[in-house]
């Protein structure tokens, strides 16, 4: 296993911009799962996407930066809340968003035990290795890319959303009964 | 910056995700927990594209696909659960036992 000296951990700049954004990362995340109210889990969860947007500012990507904060908090987020408010998601304080402490116990060794194999991974693989001097990666470069090399996946993708905005609606769409098509009120 | 911070950044947020996935009653819940999975994953793909300092930037790419595909996977995974909560007026996921005998 390689040797991490805490110089590489604690010698630039950067490294303290990484924990400031870091550590409100995790904690928003640790909220998510364990808020006992459910607005108050969404909310936290634009915390950990905001956090997330300023790690990739911080490795100098833009776009993807702009794209998190613009599809994921502006439109994934009110979608959440819309789903709560729909489907009467106990508002407030409630104890029984979780399963009871037998399960939680054992989804946390699970998760805690998943967390350390993976840490104990990169450490090995990676060491110290630092990350290049990020430069800004420009719109233009990002845009040329998608339409030359990943143009396909690009499509696919493009077709998988439309897909999945007519499966949304013929999902969620509530069908007229028989005696309300009888009546002629066929109508939503 | 060294990559390994991220890299554990990126695990931390997994491990946390998948203890919501498990721990979690209400199936919104649920689909809250997989969205921070995403997010975890999104961190390590543009760590990693910087780490390799892509010239097509596939990591960058890469996570503007998983944000797309994670859009279509909250409208869908609601309208499911809209759909159930209509069905048994519950959206809690250990009350969805209709194929247990």
């Amino acid at each position: 296993m390689v040797a991490v000296t805490a110089g590489d951990w604690f010698s630039t700049p950067e490294n303290y911009v990484f924990l400031a954004i870091a550590l409100p990362l995790v904690f928003a995340g640790w909220r998510v799962v364990t808020s006992s109210n459910v607005v108050h889990a969404v909310l936290y969860l634009v915390g950990a996407l905001g956090g997330s947007a300023a790690l990739f500012l911080l490795l100098g990507a833009e776009f993807v930066a702009w794209a998190v904060v613009l599809v994921y908090i502006g439109a994934v987020v009110v979608l959440f809340l819309f789903g709560i408010m729909i489907t009467r998601a106990p508002i407030g304080v409630e104890v029984e968003l979780s399963h009871p402490l037998r399960v939680r116990i054992s989804a946390a060794l699970v998760s805690g035990a998943l967390f350390v194999l993976i840490a104990i991974a990169a450490l090995t693989a990676f060491g110290s290795e630092s990350i290049p001097e990020a430069e800004v990666t420009r719109t233009a470069d990002i845009g040329q890319s998608i339409f030359e090399r990943f143009v396909i996946p690009f499509e696919v993708v493009s077709v998988v959303l439309l897909a999945a905005l007519v499966g949304g609606i013929v999902i969620a769409r509530r069908d007229p009964s028989p005696e309300e098509i009888a009546a002629g009120k066929e109508t939503l | 910056m060294i990559i390994t911070q991220f890299v554990i950044l990126g695990a931390a947020l997994f491990a946390l995700g998948v203890y919501g996935v498990l721990s979690r009653r209400n199936a919104v819940l649920v689909l809250l927990s997989v969205e921070l999975m995403l997010a975890a994953v999104n961190i390590n793909l543009v760590a990693f594209d910087a780490f390799v300092a892509d010239r097509i930037a596939g990591g960058q790419i890469f996570a503007l696909f998983i944000i797309a595909v994670a859009a279509a996977e909250v409208g869908i995974g609601l309208a499911i659960v809209l759909l159930i909560f209509r069905n048994r007026r519950s959206a809690n996921v250990d009350e969805l036992d209709l194929l247990k005998l």
